[in-house]
């Protein structure tokens, strides 16, 4: 039965949000097509015979009387392999191929296929007719790209039984690939499926993380790590360090998906990503880090309709990968632009806004959002898992995290990273405060690192975070005697702990080696770093001078362990243990 | 008959910077409207928000004056239009684009909507070509890239103007002799800091090289929300069809965004933080996001909007919300200009994010990474006893501390301070920094590769 869509015509425009009249029968959320450019929108209010649209195109030009078609479907993005290496718009437009169509500057109404349709892809089959099949079964599978095997799996809403399915071969992803039958019908398979972003995909179970996601940033690696599965938030005001956190951990996490979302950010940023990614290795497979990437721009100059969507479009994409097993890491580039979006709609919807002019569904929808993040046992016959972990930045006005963004984000995510504005403006990087971050997810990585790394890894860790501590008290007492006046033991503490800061929690981004710190690095610095705070208290305690200690030798070269390459670390760090023990050995047997 | 040609005489209501146009037809979002009171005056507007049959426009010349019985409107059939032409160059518009010069009208050889449209990120070029300006806290330390869009956030009384006219003067892409282009916009500025600039391009011969759009202290408000897209239309005609390197001098970014305000209160829309509209922040970004390069294209678009912090406060939505758009900030501090330091540019909140591939090798010296991060570090400790020796004096201080206390000192007299018409080459800002180094224990220059402080450190430096 094929029903005519519905067709009504435009009653009022205010931004990016209009008015239509006669559209009764046309559902909520479903996709329009507004105005003689065929634009694209979204119903999000239905009244009567009114319906209020979000348009994720610019509206200028647009004029009441004009016409607006209901496509009679929701929101939905286009899954199967060339997503990697793409980078999309919000409504997942391809930018490479609007370029080709409209040059330099994006124009309306481009009309563009997220998938490729006429390029072919190598098509193994795993499954064979007869195969009793559900959601996430793998039918077959193609290699997307140089590290990535794309599995071609069963939507999750199909149940049956393999009735055919193609020989190995080259196909478009059009090209029907299968067939299941199912208790109602046949249901041909393509490698192109799709998905209504604002729908969860199913899955079976969601478990407790237990994996960290490796990043190789110390201060996030050691001391407020992240799980396979977990959600993180980074706030923090203007310049103080979430862009280049988030880019650190998508070219270094040892997630083996990356979807990386700029939601209302610069465009430079991205295109930093399109030059950067493409020449970086990953290190440990190798191959460009482009290959496991897929990235979304609705930049700020871009249509503020479309930074929900990209969110959405980002998230759909991350759980389509997952459901083939895979780790995936998303990064949302700031969840704070998609809550200005959802104000500055609601307020042209004249809805009662709550706290600061945000609506009150602001919290549940933050929510729903990070829900979507999980490690999961996967639907199917099989018993698999997979995982999306999701980061989002979060930008408050004045850098103050009291604003109802920060707050509602907070109430979610199990690890926090607070950026602070001092430490950026002194050149800490990453401007990460170590006391006002946690992380709940210490308990659940403890397993991996004591049996990877170190059995002592979270005592370490504790001491480290207990000498800092213990810093910021003593430095209060500074500021009022001067530091002079503390006990040579208060005064070794202090020395400590500054190299713990300025020498492991920094961390520069930019140096070729320290870009990326290894877990087993991480631990050995640690380690020799709280064995010569330990030294340095015995020394103290055998009355040896501290102008002595501090002008020891050996602690430049622990100051300088990052930049170790770190192929060579293991036998260079011996060398500075060994170094350290001789130095402070000989002054406490010379000291008075 | 068609829309163009009506005149309706149906103004039901004026209200702030607005009108309400009722029982029109096929009147388009963001169409302009011509309006003219009742003794014949002629005003133009825009439409903000468009029913079957009503309008609400915003009348950028003010609506003193109107009334809702013979003031009448006409709508033009298209959205805001700039003539753009080569010969731009040189001449002096005023907030609708009209030349306020004695010369006669341009003839345009395009006519470009002024909203323009993004740029699309993939076909953005990755900003890195130096830009030396000749003053060592922007070249040494917040390095400026052709493309980047990088703000002056100033307050009331400090001298951001001679700022900004001294980077006009001085910036130079090493190596290439070709000059920039400048696009000066000024919103709501008076007319003698107006003609401070004016003063300096005609000293310096960059008139001919010099778009000029003007909305002065005493010109209608609601306009300044215009003159910036007229300006960046222009520059994105020389830059990207002409092939020019173009520097746009947005000024003041502050009364810009008072325009903003007075529109959306006159809206009674739901005000954000501090009754400014919550959709500020994209507004500003489709500003901000006009600089840039293109690949395959030749020219570029440098952007340097200045603000007024109002209350010298820099969380205040006017400079956050900035901060969050641009590529890092130059924020001058009364502090130092107190204490007579020109420019009084407070290092540490400083920032410039496209500086890292902007250095090095190659583009300004090998050496500048590690100087730029440890003059940072050593400033910055230098500023924290500064605060300690206020309570606990100078007499608490070990001697190594002492080094970084006077190295703070020394640091803004040497480093920080310049003259109005000094230009410091790459080479001489960095060496003012090794000087200052050699101040300090070399053991503490932690930051900087061991292989160039055998270098560059002056060997008087003392070994420690
Ligand atoms: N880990 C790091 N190593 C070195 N430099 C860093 C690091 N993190 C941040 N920076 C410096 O700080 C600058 C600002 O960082 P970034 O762009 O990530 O800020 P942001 O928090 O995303 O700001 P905004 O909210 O305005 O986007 C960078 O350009 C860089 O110079
Ligand atoms: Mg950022």
């Amino acid at each position: 039965m094929s029903k005519k869509s519905q067709e009504g015509k435009i009653i009022r425009i205010s931004g990016p949000v209009i008015e239509a009249d006669d559209m009764r029968g046309a559902k909520m959320y479903d996709v329009v097509r507004v105005g003689d450019e065929n634009l694209i929108g979204e119903i999000i209010r239905l009244n009567g015979d009114v319906a209020t649209i979000q348009v994720y195109e610019d509206t200028n030009g647009l004029k009441p009387g004009e016409k607006v078609i209901s496509t009679d479907m929701p929101l939905s993005v286009e899954l199967g392999p060339g997503l990697l290496t793409n980078i999309y718009d919000g409504i997942q437009r391809p930018l490479p191929a609007i370029y080709e169509e409209t040059g330099d500057f994006i124009s309306r109404g481009v009309e563009a296929h997220a998938i490729d349709r006429k390029k072919k892809w190598h098509f193994k089959p795993v499954a064979k007719s007869g195969d009793k099949v559900s959601g996430c079964d793998v039918i077959g599978e193609v290699q997307e790209t140089s590290i990535i095997v794309h599995k071609i799996i069963v939507p999750p809403d199909v149940k049956g039984t393999i009735s055919s399915v193609e020989k190995e071969g080259d196909y478009t992803v059009e090209d029907d690939i299968a067939v299941i039958t199912t208790d109602k019908e046949d249901v041909k398979l393509q490698m192109l499926q799709r998905w209504p972003v604002r729908k969860p995909r199913p899955v079976a179970k969601k478990y407790d993380p237990s994996l960290p996601l490796i990043t190789g940033q110390r201060v996030i690696d050691t001391f407020f790590p992240v799980a396979k599965g977990g959600t993180a938030a980074i706030p923090g005001g203007f310049g103080t360090g979430k862009t280049v956190m988030l880019h650190q951990i998508a070219k270094w996490s040892d997630a083996q998906i990356v979807v990386y979302v700029g939601c209302g950010e610069r465009g430079n940023e991205m295109t930093d990503v399109l030059r950067e990614f493409p020449e970086l290795v990953d290190p440990k497979t190798g191959e460009p880090l482009m290959s496991r990437t897929v990235l979304i721009a609705n930049t700020s100059n871009m249509p503020v309709a479309a930074r929900d969507a990209s969110v959405y479009t980002g998230i759909t994409i991350a759980e389509y990968y997952r459901d083939m097993g895979y780790d995936v890491a998303l990064m949302a580039d700031s969840t704070s632009r998609l809550a200005e979006a959802m104000r500055e709609i609601s307020g042209r919807l004249e809805e009662m806004p709550g706290e600061e002019g945000y609506p009150a569904y602001l919290a549940s929808r933050l929510a729903e959002f990070y829900e979507r993040a999980g490690r999961v046992k996967l639907l199917g016959s099989k018993d698999k898992e997979g995982s999306v972990s999701v980061i989002g930045a979060v930008s408050p006005p004045g850098g103050d995290f009291s604003e109802p963004v920060a707050q509602n984000t907070l109430r979610i995510v199990k690890v926090f990273w607070a950026l602070d504005a001092d430490l950026a403006d002194k050149r800490h990087f990453p401007s990460i405060n170590w006391l006002k971050s946690y992380s709940l997810h210490l308990d659940e990585v403890n397993g991996w690192w004591k049996k990877e790394v170190g059995e002592d890894w979270l005592k370490l860790r504790n001491k480290a975070m207990a000498l800092l501590q213990k810093e910021s008290e003593l430095q209060e007492i500074v500021k009022l005697v001067g530091p002079d006046a503390l006990p040579s033991k208060e005064r070794a503490f202090l020395e400590s702990a500054r190299m713990i800061r300025e020498d492991f929690l920094q961390q520069s981004a930019f140096h070729e080696v320290d870009t990326y710190c290894p877990s087993n690095k991480q631990y050995e610095m640690l380690r020799l770093m709280l064995k010569f705070s330990d030294k340095l208290q015995e020394a103290v305690d055998k009355n040896v001078h501290m102008d002595d200690i501090l002008s020891m030798k050996s602690r430049e070269n622990l100051a300088r362990m990052s930049t170790v390459p770190n192929k060579e670390f293991e036998v260079r760090f011996q060398t500075v243990e060994n170094d350290f023990e001789k130095e402070i050995d000989s002054l406490m047997k010379g000291g008075k | 008959m068609s829309n163009k040609d009506i005149e309706y005489t149906t103004v039901s209501e004026v209200a702030g910077p607005l009108i309400i146009v009722e029982g029109i037809k096929d009147v388009a979002y963001n169409e302009v409207v011509k309006i003219k009171t009742s003794y014949g005056e002629e005003r133009t507007g825009q439409v903000l928000e468009v029913f079957s049959d009503k309008a609400i426009v915003q009348v950028f010349e003010g609506t003193k004056g109107l009334d809702t019985d013979k003031t009448s409107a006409r709508f033009i059939g298209e959205t805001m239009k700039l003539g753009v032409a080569k010969d731009m160059l040189g001449r002096v518009f005023d907030g609708t684009g009209n030349p306020l010069d004695d010369a006669p009208p341009i003839i345009p050889e395009d006519r470009r909507d002024i909203n323009g449209n993004p740029i699309n990120p993939y076909a953005r070029e990755y900003p890195q070509e130096f830009i030396q300006t000749g003053i060592s806290t922007i070249d040494g330390l917040n390095t400026l890239v052709r493309g980047q869009k990088l703000p002056i956030f100033s307050a009331s009384g400090l001298p951001h103007n001679e700022l900004a006219a001294q980077i006009a003067r001085q910036a130079k892409v090493l190596g290439k002799e070709e000059k920039f282009a400048v696009v000066f916009c000024a919103m709501g500025i008076t007319s003698e800091e107006a003609n401070l600039f004016i003063r300096d391009f005609e000293n310096t011969g960059a008139l001919e090289r010099t778009v000029m759009f003007l909305n002065l202290a005493d010109d209608p408000t609601i306009e300044r929300v215009i003159l910036p897209r007229m300006a960046l239309t222009c520059a994105e005609y020389l830059a990207f069809d002409l092939g020019m390197q173009v520097l746009v001098i947005l000024t003041d970014l502050t009364n810009y965004a008072e325009a903003l305000r007075e529109i959306a209160a006159a809206r009674e829309e739901v005000p954000g933080r501090r009754g400014y509209p919550g959709y500020m922040y994209t507004d500003l970004a489709t500003i901000y996001e006009r600089a840039g390069r293109i690949k395959g294209k030749k020219g570029s678009i440098t952007q340097i909007p200045m603000l007024t912090m109002p209350d010298d406060d820099i969380t205040h939505p006017i400079p956050d919300l900035t901060g969050y758009i641009t590529e890092g900030q130059i924020v001058l501090e009364r502090g130092l200009h107190k204490k007579d330091i020109y420019p009084p540019i407070a290092v540490l909140p400083c920032l410039s994010r496209l500086m890292d591939r902007g250095i090095g090798d190659g583009r300004t010296r090998e050496d500048h990474a590690g100087v730029s991060n440890q003059l940072y570090a050593a400033y910055s400790e230098g500023c924290d006893l500064r605060d300690l020796v206020a309570i606990v004096g100078e007499d608490a201080l070990s001697d190594r501390d002492r080094k970084f206390l006077n190295f703070a000192e020394e640091f803004e007299k040497k480093f920080v301070s310049q003259g109005k018409h000094e230009d410091r080459s790459i080479e001489q800002t960095l060496s003012i920094g090794w000087e200052l180094f050699s101040r300090l224990p070399t053991s503490e220059l932690k930051k900087i590769d061991e292989k160039y402080i055998k270098k560059y450190l002056p060997k008087g430096g003392k070994e420690e």
